[in-house]
């Protein structure tokens, strides 16, 4: 299960714990993991320790996955959906380091998943862990800054102020303007911000077999959806929820049913969208999926000053 | 029909602001007033006319004595009724004409000649049609009802308080000096609209300063400063 | 029959004392369905520390304040859990404050303050609120072209008018109000007195207003507690407490009203 004391940290060089967290703050973690989990979308405040990375690069989430790790399993980091990014790639070697397990760029072969700001596109399967990055955890900070306050409502079910974000939106805009970071309702109970997740994502966190752990290192708090948990997006009878579609496809694998980013090219302005979940994309292209324009990113990458 | 009854009814004024001076007004007064006569009350300037006549609508409150009404059906002492009692008397039974109209800015003199009516139920159309109807008797022109009365003349104001005392057709009135500030025609109106209520059987007390408005509308006579009929 | 009518609102034997300084002592009355109440005194008499206890935003030394509820009889408010102490000031109450900013949330808008509560209580449809919002403007005569602008755009007077539009939409049974027209400008005062007037008359509603303004009491309330050094020196008809007041305090306030 665990490494003795030093012993993985010594064979790379460090003279760490497995997974750089001591056992007994592990244990902590895990007890409020618990306790999210037996309460969908309540918001647990917890002893967020220092980690060797400054707050909003993702503390909270390598808390997590650090106390739950186990050597038997496989890490996929995602940033934005990629695999590639700086700050995917630096976590990802970091628990490399510190525990010696394996990684992957492989949602399917994985079995925890932390992300920032986006669920992956495959449905997720059960036994599956996704550790989600949080800045704000409470969806009512805009409006209400004081905790205080927004502890009552939780505590007393008053979510009157939710709609009222909501309706701001459909009087300023026509119609609910939250693309991301769009409150949910958890179990019929608490209403919980699933992160800045783009509202596309929402859906995938109703009734999944997978389990999601989410955490804010700086605010303290760690919540939780169970497998087979009810979430559903805020509405309003006369505005329901709605997905965004995009008029564009990828451009590498010609999905229309993905989340897709948008890529500026040079500074002339060309573009293209590709998706945003790189293993998702990576998939499609092995499968013989092919978008508009295979090699628009490597040529760019190649024309590069 | 006796429908009110003033019994051993006293009143002194204690001035605390000056020394605690008391000012004795009212001797055990005892009077009943029947449905349809007009009672006139009598006295000197200080004797206490306008005591008896506040007293009687529960603004003044007595030292000792009662005042009963006979309020749909039931006698009710309006001196030790509760304060909600004493409204629904006002509101149904008990009207009163004071001498100047109190001012609320804003309210148009339709609106406040309805009110009586709004407040036992009538709804607005209907309240108002009554109210204009009134008004024209009073001789109050079309262009000021929808005007507050702030700025009306002392005798249009005095008409706009007539007219709001009469409206709902109490079946007990209160007057003081309600003709004070009218001319000659303007009395004639409202000596027309008292001998209306006369004959409908309301019970009416007044003070009245113009001799030939006491002759016109009295049934009888009381004399406060000597607490009985003349 | 008026009579049986039971009170909406009984305080009994209400005291607040901080230390051995006495705010309000051993406060006794009824409030009935439709009533005005005015708690009348001067800057330190306790009648804010008074209605603060009443409507259980303060907790009170001694004595209870038995209320009326809709469908649960009688309660002791000031034994109720804060559940059901905050539902209760979302629906069958209102607060209106002094100042406009302390009941008002500043960064949403005229529509949304209004609305809130219907959403809070459970209201989903966006078009029902919004029509909802918009008549309750109109009858508190703010402009329904502002409906979507934030409240700082609002001078004094219309920010008071909308917090009582906000109080107003769950159709509260009981307001409490805290000098209503403090700080607002004598013509914005008269409009706002007589908007109050029309609304308690319509919606049949009572309230407790504290102020030191005896001409607003005058003209909203229909019973007056005259308050010194947190006792009730007198009390009864409006019009009979300031026309025929009896207790000292009363007629030295009566007689030092300015006349214009």
């Amino acid at each position: 299960m665990t490494a003795s004391t030093g012993e993985v940290g010594a064979a790379n060089g460090y003279d760490y714990n497995f997974a750089y967290l001591d056992e007994q703050t592990k244990r902590a973690i895990r007890r409020i993991i618990l306790k999210a989990l037996a309460i969908p979308g309540y918001q647990v405040p917890f002893g967020s320790r220092e980690m060797p990375l400054p707050y909003g690069w993702g503390t909270g989430g390598i808390q997590i996955t650090a106390s739950i790790l186990m050597k038997s399993d496989v890490l996929k980091v995602i940033d934005q959906g990629a695999d590639d990014t700086t700050n995917a790639v630096s976590i990802r070697n970091f628990f490399a380091r510190v525990a010696s397990i394996a990684t992957t760029e492989k949602t399917a072969h994985a079995s925890i998943i932390q992300t920032r700001h986006r669920i992956p596109e495959a449905p997720l399967a059960a036994g599956q862990i996704m550790v989600i990055q949080v800045p704000i955890p409470e969806p009512m900070r805009r409006l209400e800054p004081r905790e205080i306050e927004t502890r009552k409502m939780h505590a007393l079910k008053e979510y009157g102020l939710m709609h009222v974000t909501l309706y701001e939106d459909i009087a300023h805009w026509g119609h609910i303007a939250t693309t991301y970071a769009y409150p949910v309702l958890v179990n019929g109970r608490y209403v919980m911000a699933p992160s800045p997740i783009p509202k596309w994502d929402n859906p995938k966190l109703h009734q999944s077999e997978a389990t999601f752990i989410f955490c804010a290192g700086r605010e303290k708090r760690i919540y939780a959806v169970p497998p087979f948990t009810d979430v559903r997006s805020l509405d309003f009878e006369d505005y329901p929820f709605r997905l965004q579609s995009f008029t564009q496809s990828c451009a590498l694998c010609g999905s229309g049913q993905s989340y897709l980013d948008e890529v500026i090219l040079d500074d002339e302005g060309k573009r293209l969208y590709v998706c945003s979940d790189t293993d998702f994309c990576a998939q499609r292209v092995a499968g013989g999926h092919v978008g508009s324009d295979p090699d628009a990113l490597a040529a760019a990458k190649d024309g590069a000053p | 029909m006796t429908m009110m009854r003033v019994k051993d009814l006293s009143k002194s004024f204690t001035l605390h602001e000056q020394g605690g001076v008391v000012l004795p007004v009212l001797d055990n007064i005892n009077l009943d007033v029947m449905a349809g006569e007009c009672v006139v009350l009598l006295g000197p300037s200080g004797s206490g006319k306008s005591t008896l006549l506040r007293s009687m609508y529960a603004n003044y409150k007595p030292q000792t004595g009662r005042i009963e009404v006979r309020h749909e059906g039931a006698w009710v002492d309006i001196l030790s009724a509760a304060p909600r009692m004493v409204l629904n008397v006002r509101k149904r039974t008990l009207g009163y004409v004071s001498q100047f109209l109190r001012v609320i800015p804003r309210v148009p003199s339709l609106e406040v000649v309805a009110e009586p009516l709004r407040n036992i139920g009538i709804e607005a159309a209907a309240a108002r049609a009554r109210a204009a109807a009134m008004l024209e008797r009073l001789r109050i022109p079309q262009r000021l009802w929808s005007l507050a009365p702030a700025t009306f003349s002392g005798g249009e104001q005095q008409r706009v308080n007539i007219a709001r005392g009469f409206i709902s057709q109490s079946p007990i009135m209160l007057l003081d000096e309600p003709t004070s500030s009218l001319d000659a025609q303007n009395r004639a109106a409202v000596i027309t609209l008292i001998d209306e209520a006369k004959a409908r059987g309301t019970a009416i007390v007044g003070i009245f300063h113009d001799e030939d408005v006491r002759r016109r509308v009295g049934t009888r006579q009381f004399d406060v400063a000597l607490a009985r009929p003349t | 029959m008026i009579d049986l009518e039971p009170p909406l609102l009984q305080v009994e034997g209400l005291s607040k004392l901080y230390g051995r300084n006495v705010a309000c002592k051993n406060v006794t009355f009824k409030l009935w369905a439709g009533e005005v109440l005015c708690i009348v005194g001067e800057s330190g008499s306790g009648k804010t520390t008074l209605l603060n206890c009443i409507s259980a935003i303060q907790p009170q030394s001694s004595g209870r304040v038995l209320y009326q509820t809709r469908h649960a009889g009688t309660a002791d408010v000031t034994a109720m859990s804060d559940a059901q102490k905050r539902l209760l000031m979302r629906t069958d109450w209102g607060i209106v404050h002094q100042n406009p900013r302390d009941g008002l949330r500043m960064g949403v808008s005229a529509g949304a303050n209004v609305g809130e509560r219907l959403m809070a209580v459970g209201a989903r449809h966006y078009g029902h609120i919004r029509a909802e919002a918009t008549g309750w403007l109109n009858r508190v005569e703010i402009d329904i072209d502002r409906i979507d602008d934030l409240p700082g755009t609002f001078s004094g007077g219309m920010q008071q008018r909308l917090q009582i539009a906000r109080n107003l939409v769950t159709k509260p049974r009981l307001v409490f109000m805290d000098e209503p027209t403090g700080g607002l400008d004598v013509s914005v005062q008269a409009r706002l007195l007589d908007l109050l007037r029309a609304l308690v008359q319509d919606l049949q509603l009572a309230a407790i207003i504290v102020t030191h303004d005896l001409a607003v009491a005058r003209l909203l309330a229909h019973r007056l507690l005259v308050m010194r050094r947190g006792e009730i020196v007198e009390s009864g008809l409006t019009d009979q407490v300031l026309d025929d007041p009896q207790h000292p305090y009363t007629q030295l306030l009566v007689s030092s009203i300015l006349q214009t």
